[in-house]
């Protein structure tokens, strides 16, 4: 990549060293356009970083009523100045020409534009109508992870108490469902137990299916400063790619997709057997631990050796580590959350802090990550297949809590079984008894698995789509209505980090043409439609996304995510507070569970808790009898074979993920120039045995086929696991001649066309990593052939 | 024959017959992801307790079969869900979701009750196998219960109310 920006190249910058228990050191990273120098900038305006999970603070600078760079904000707790290559450069794409600047509605089949009122008029009289004729159980709505608290609040309260549907959900549903699943089942309420700081002290960090140097940029600096500083620590990684993190572990451990269940119970049967556990904490903190021992007897590395093919050695060492270490810090991404039994995988590595005592002080922490900036806040707000505020559905004094906050009838609110999750509500869709979807700032017709499936269901002409983004996605490219909205940068509101960290974000510039803030389209509608409370006062009476937060700080009253202390003056003038915040502890909270289990009791606790296996509830009955204290649950599972494995047909396994230079599917860092550059194309990855095997070679042009469907894309050959094919799940269609499907004919180039419809039956999250594949040669290297969108650079990039 | 044999027979037809059950409804069902993937993992605990079901038998002197060939690759399968997919958008397969779910919980339920006279008898009898296998088995079958019913609980809003 000569002639690419160094941040382009190098996306970790460069080391600042430091000693365990000392303060991560300053070094503030920054970007202005071309031209434009610190003393050209007339305002610095606060926010944080909205392209991936961190939460790195940021000031964005403003010139003539224009974003014209960022800087990293050295004062913050996540970031101490830095930032990533996608907050430096992604900003750009605020300023894209093609941002949507109207309204648009569809008319004799085509989109055309028109004002607010038409196609606010048009979206209130379909749900008048759906409401009047089926009830609101036709109506749905797909959010992100990707809007602001006051939003995703606001759409919660509008959808459960106004429309009364029970079907609303986040992509987050993608990203970062079993984080939030295993935490209640672990301790009967989301919450992230760890914090950033546990890396400034602990001796061993174990990354869990988490390519945390491609995911989050800033979090790895932090680990490769600690890696380049006095006593550092020692790492083991679990993931099938020779990642980054993988080349700084010390223990490499690359199981067959689908084995983390396996694995993780031939771990946690050594750290029993070796007696390395805190017999203490499990008696005074946890019920449960018995099944554990019994379940995991029959685990020992040489079984798990078998399943997940990994040597038994490496199993025994890596549990040697694991079982060593004095501070552990254990953190879990998508290698376990969108792979085979996510959440009983997940729930193993709760349950090995558990027995180790591994919680709630300086460098013994859990971190179960997200995957968006703002998923916590689709979490919290019960945007996301929850209750608002972590509130239980199966808890009738919870519902009536909220029904008090609202002013509503308790029966006013579905909680006659949990919110529909994603999945479902497509499925929904495709039977044919949702007849309108309202999807805000997602693009599913890219990142759900599946593609033909999805396309068609968007496409019937029984199902009302809305959709609301900043620029025609392949999904706008389905609606029949598309609402433009304003992002970051152009509105303001709060958003929460993966460790709790709420940042204040405020508007810099005026949105493009008539874009509006979702806030004031969801309020919009509202009015419209009139949603009333019980007294017949109007629902949602706020009218900014001040009096939103307000109002979200009353629901969050004496919940584990209080904000009852925080306030936009105190964040404007702090930077970075981490919830729960309130009179008493002003400062927030840096760590969970640092004096025993909080909110698992019966009467408090989020969920009683499902089957690791079939996803069944748990009676309250059951709850209360198995936790009357509300201790943590260690909850044992069983591995199951992978629902779709290798065959003679297909004998390749398929895991899809992400580069370090794009997020979610290129709507944003697509249309920033060197970001885009730097990785204009999908690849496909296998290793240099297998491709020998498969008679393939680095460069050529190679169609991967699933059972769905299949995608061509340039091969990379890197050090992955035999057997295994990397496809970047980025890359969908706008910038093809077709705007939102594959070329008439022949394949495409999103990872999704080929990736299975099935999900944890826990979580509910799709399996993005479990699918059998084949691999086929099209072209060879630098020869023309190739399909619309599939042409380009395939090699470039270098992040494999 | 005494009533434990007959007991060990009833039910082993039972589970045989549930796993048979399980596996053609995920086959009908084949649009109706989850049901599909959990019903066929679920099939798998009552082709173990066939199996251990008929070993037991053997020791006592009966002709238990155990499980079935796998009827998964069959022509009929393929058939079921070919079909499964051309009625997947219909409504009203929903309803046909829910009458199947109803069965199979029925089928479980017969199941668990036979599975509880079984552990009486065990004690009755200080039967420590008959216990051992009871004791295995059962929970299975009542989480086998406890999905279908989470199942039917999370679907009939939606499948009965907003067609």
């Amino acid at each position: 990549m000569d002639g690419s920006p160094e941040r382009i190249v190098n996306p970790w910058g460069v080391r600042t060293p430091y000693a365990p228990g000392t303060p991560w050191p300053v070094r503030t990273d920054m970007h202005l356009e071309e031209g434009a120098g610190e003393d050209d900038v007339e305002r610095w305006v606060r926010s944080a970083s909205i392209l991936h999970s961190n939460g790195d603070a940021l000031d964005i600078a403003v010139r003539d009523g224009r974003i014209v760079g960022v800087r990293g904000r050295a004062a913050d707790r996540v970031n101490r100045g830095r930032l990533g290559p996608k907050d430096l450069y992604g900003w750009q794409a605020n300023h894209s020409p093609d941002r949507l600047t109207r309204p648009l509605v569809r008319e004799n089949g085509r989109l055309v534009e028109c004002d607010w009122d038409t196609a606010m008029d048009r979206i209130t009289s379909r749900t008048k109508t759906l409401l009047d004729e089926r009830g609101p159980g036709a109506v749905g709505f797909y959010t992100t992870g990707q809007l602001f608290l006051e939003e995703y609040y606001t759409l919660a309260v509008l959808a459960h108490a106004g429309i009364r549907t029970n079907h609303l959900d986040g992509n987050t549903r993608l990203c970062t469902a079993t984080a939030a699943a295993a935490l209640k089942e672990t301790f009967g309420s989301d919450g992230q137990p760890g914090s950033y700081e546990d890396i400034d002290h602990a001796d061993t960090i174990a990354l869990f299916g988490h390519n945390m140097a491609e995911t989050q940029t800033v979090l790895w600096m932090r680990i490769l400063d600690r890696l380049e500083g006095a006593d550092p620590p020692r790492l083991l990684c679990v993931d099938p790619r020779e990642t980054p993190v993988a080349r700084r572990a010390e223990v490499h451990l690359a199981p067959r997709p689908g084995t983390n269940v396996a694995l993780l119970n031939a771990l946690l049967h050594e750290v029993i057997r070796t007696g390395r556990i805190d017999r203490d904490y499990i008696g005074a903190h946890t019920v449960g631990f018995d099944e554990l021992v019994s379940r995991v007897a029959a685990c020992p590395p040489g079984w798990a050796a078998e399943i997940c093919d990994v040597p038994a050695a490496q199993i025994e060492r890596a549990a040697e580590l694991l079982g060593g270490a004095r501070r552990l810090l254990s953190t879990v991404l998508q290698g376990v959350y969108q792979s085979h039994q996510a959440s009983a995988a997940a729930v193993q590595v709760n349950n090995l802090h558990l027995i180790r005592g591994m919680l709630g002080s300086p460098g013994r922490g859990l971190l179960q990550m997200n995957g968006q900036p703002t998923a916590q806040n689709t979490r919290e707000c019960g945007a996301d297949g929850d209750l608002p505020g972590f509130r239980n559905w199966q808890n009738d004094r919870h519902v009536a809590e909220l029904a008090e906050i609202w002013n509503v009838e308790p029966d006013a609110i579905p909680h006659y079984g949990p919110p529909t999750h994603a999945m479902q509500i497509f499925r929904y869709a495709e039977q044919g008894s949702l007849g309108m979807l309202w999807i805000t700032g997602t693009n599913p017709a890219v990142s759900l698995p599946e593609l033909a499936r999805i396309r068609s269901i968007l496409a019937q002409e029984r199902l009302f789509v809305v959709v609301q983004d900043l620029f025609l996605t392949e999904t706008a490219q389905l609606a029949d209505v598309v609402l433009p909205a304003a992002t970051w940068g152009e509105k303001t509101g709060t958003f929460t980090n993966a460790d709790r960290t709420v940042h204040l974000s405020e508007k810099a510039v005026e949105p493009p043409g008539e874009a509006r803030p979702d806030l004031d389209i969801f309020l919009d509608f509202a009015a419209r439609m009139d949603f009333r409370d019980k007294d017949g006062g109007p629902l949602i009476a706020w009218r900014d996304p001040q009096g939103a937060f307000a109002a979200w700080q009353r629901c969050s009253a004496g919940r584990p995510c209080d904000y009852t202390g925080l306030g936009y003056d105190k964040l404007r003038h702090g930077s970075g507070i981490q919830w729960p915040c309130t009179e008493d502890v002003p400062d927030g909270t840096a760590r969970l569970y640092t004096d025993g289990i909080s909110y698992a009791h019966p009467d408090r606790c989020e969920s009683y808790g499902k089957d690791m296996v079939t996803g069944a509830t748990v009676t309250p009955v059951e709850y209360r009898s198995l936790n009357p204290d509300g201790k943590a649950v260690i909850k044992a599972a069983e591995y199951l074979p992978p629902h779709e494995d290798s065959s003679p047909e297909y004998p390749l396994q398929l895991i899809t993920g992400r580069t370090v230079y794009h997020f979610h599917t290129r709507t944003k860092t697509g249309r920033a120039p060197e970001l885009n550059a730097a990785a204009p194309d999908v690849w496909a990855e296998i290793s240099p045995a297998e491709a020998a095997v498969q008679g393939l070679a680095e460069g050529d042009l190679v169609q991967v086929t699933t059972p769905r469907g299949a995608l061509r894309a340039r091969l990379r050959t890197t050090a992955i696991r035999d057997g295994v094919v990397f496809v970047p799940f980025h890359y969908g269609y706008w910038d093809t001649p077709r705007g939102h499907r594959p070329p008439d004919g022949l394949p495409g180039r999103a990872a999704n066309e080929t990736t299975i419809t099935d999900w944890d039956p826990v979580s509910k999250q799709p399996l993005f990593k479990t699918a059998a594949a084949r691999m086929t040669l099209v072209a060879r290297r630098g020869t023309g052939t190739g399909t619309e969108g599939t042409e380009g650079t395939g090699t470039a990039g270098g992040t494999a | 024959m005494s009533g434990i044999d007959i007991t060990l027979r009833a039910l082993h037809h039972g589970e045989r017959d549930l796993e048979g059950d399980l596996l053609a409804a995920a086959e009908r069902h084949r649009t109706e992801h989850e049901f599909h993937h959990v019903a066929t993992d679920v099939a798998r605990w009552s082709r173990e307790h066939t199996t251990r079901l008929a070993a037991l038998g053997r020791d006592r002197g009966l002709d238990l079969s155990g499980p079935r060939e796998r009827p998964a690759s069959g022509a009929p399968a393929a058939l079921r869900e070919k079909a499964s997919e051309a009625l997947g958008r219909r409504p009203q397969t929903g309803l046909l979701l829910l009458h199947d779910l109803r069965d199979l919980h029925l089928a479980a339920a017969g199941n668990s009750l036979h599975w509880e006279m079984l552990a009486q008898a065990a004690q009755a009898t200080r039967d420590q196998d008959l216990l051992g296998l009871v004791s295995d088995c059962h929970p299975q079958t009542l989480r086998q219960m406890r999905w279908t019913n989470t199942m039917i609980k999370v679907l009939s809003p939606q499948l009965l109310v907003s067609v």
